[in-house]
């Protein structure tokens, strides 16, 4: 089984990217590989020019400055796992990049590469909306920036133009001691989720929740914010009542389904997993306040 | 199909030895390592990043040698199955103790679990059974039922923290 034939270019630098991109007909460009080798190797993608982005260092590290975050695309998964200072002031990130497939892929797979890609169970999506993280591209003629929110346009489809190389995301920090969760079900651990949730929550000067966030995926074309259910726990003290309405809430979602996965699981999962997931990021956020 | 497919040749090190040899552009690391250079205990099983039997040791990190492109290996370090063993041909630790804990069957899925544990032992001596059956859940092996891979594992990370070398 190999890849169509293709010749690869190596990129330096961004610009030297940028003019490939510009340039080459029938490209794609190359960051981790961890999907687009896989899928050349099936043949379900065939190109005439390979760009790879890994020799590209300006496009690769983590900075955590003036409470905001910014990850360069080509900053490998193990990298934000294994960062103290993320897992610190963004600890959803460890938690959650421990899903991300197995250490052999997270060795390369990264970032940006996850983003582009835009699977509807990966877990780097799922953070960006989680986080409303700013996504930059940069083509020949200059960058843009554009919200996690209008980003994906369909199923793997995000809003990138021909040319375009995504290079970093951007996103700003929760307050210090706010709570939050990542989880989700699948059938071998490192498998794509049937269903995943993340929760993020602070607390109020009173104990009641200022502030939610809430986040599915793997249940449709992309990550789910879950606006509805994120309006009624804001103003209120967390309790099981509350988790369960939420969970209530969160299945009634038309999801989607297939052969091995109904929608109808999927929404009963969904549901379990939001209920957990808020009670967890609730309890951290209760202890922060207690510590 | 085009009469020229694209090739380059490469240099790169493996296992200690500098190699430089002739590639298709579209070769994965995995094939070079036994179509070029010979090196056949690296093997294929899925070939698109699933079962883990293509590990190979990149710079030091495991890394799925079917998702890796050859080309992208220029100037690298490179550590195959076949360079696992002591400079004196006795078995590392990890080796050893997979040999006297019933560790491999078939042995198909081997060479990409004793080098996904390799570099997982030399970061991590202190692994107990549960971060271990994590780091081996990249590796899918149809044979043993895994419990002897852990003993196995369990018992290399011993003899690694009582000083020997990974």
């Amino acid at each position: 089984m190999k890849p169509a034939p293709f010749t690869y270019h190596r990129a330096e630098t961004l610009a030297e990217a940028a003019e490939m991109a510009a340039t080459l007909d029938n490209a794609r460009l190359l960051s981790g590989g961890q999907s687009l080798m896989a899928m050349m190797n099936l043949r379900y993608v065939a190109v005439d020019h390979l760009i790879d982005l890994n020799p590209v260092a300006e496009i690769a590290g983590i900075a955590i400055d003036g409470g905001r975050v910014t990850l360069g695309a080509m900053t490998r998964q193990r990298a934000v796992l294994e960062d103290a200072a993320l897992a610190a002031c963004c600890p959803i990130l460890r938690e959650a990049l421990g899903f991300v497939g197995h250490v052999q892929t997270r060795n390369r797979g990264t970032v940006g590469g996850s983003l582009a890609h835009l699977d509807p169970a990966a877990e780097l999506p799922g953070l960006a909306a989680l986080l409303e993280a700013e996504i930059t591209l940069t083509g020949k003629d200059g960058a843009r920036t554009l919200a996690m929110a209008d980003f994906p346009q369909g199923y793997m489809t995000p809003d990138i133009n021909p040319g375009e190389i995504l290079t970093s995301l951007a996103f700003d920090l929760w307050p210090d001691g706010h709570g939050w969760d990542f989880r989700e079900f699948a059938q071998r651990h490192g498998d794509f989720a049937m269903a995943g949730v993340g929760s993020l929550i602070a607390l109020d000067a009173g104990g009641r929740i200022g502030r939610a966030a809430v986040v599915l995926i793997g249940v449709g074309d992309g990550p789910l914010r879950l606006r509805d259910v994120e309006d009624i726990l804001t103003g209120e003290a967390p309790s099981d009542a509350l988790f369960a309405a939420a969970a209530a809430m969160a299945a009634a979602r038309p999801m989607s389904g297939d052969a091995l996965v109904t929608e109808t699981y999927r929404q009963h999962l969904s549901g379990v997993l939001v209920r957990r997931s808020l009670a967890r990021a609730c309890a951290r956020a209760t202890e922060a306040a207690h510590a | 199909m085009p009469d020229a497919l694209p090739k380059r040749t490469i240099t790169l090190t493996v296992n200690g030895k500098e190699h430089s040899a002739e590639t298709e552009d579209r070769y994965s690391l995995a094939d070079f390592l036994r179509h070029g250079l010979g090196l056949t205990g690296t093997h294929l099983g899925c070939e698109h990043g699933v079962c883990g039997a293509c590990t190979v040791l990149v710079d030091g990190q495991a890394v799925r040698g079917c998702l890796m492109l050859a080309v992208q290996a220029e100037g690298r370090q490179v550590v195959t199955i076949e360079g696992l063993a002591n400079e004196d041909g006795t078995l590392s630790p990890l080796q050893a103790a997979f040999m006297d804990n019933h560790g491999l069957q078939c042995g198909f899925c081997t060479p990409g679990i004793l080098t996904t544990l390799t570099a997982y032992l030399r970061d991590h001596p202190n692994a107990g059974e549960p971060e271990l059956r994590e780091a081996l859940s990249g590796n899918i092996c149809r044979c043993t039922g895994y419990d002897t891979i852990v003993r196995a594992a369990l018992a290399a990370a011993r003899t690694i923290r009582e000083g020997a070398k990974a």
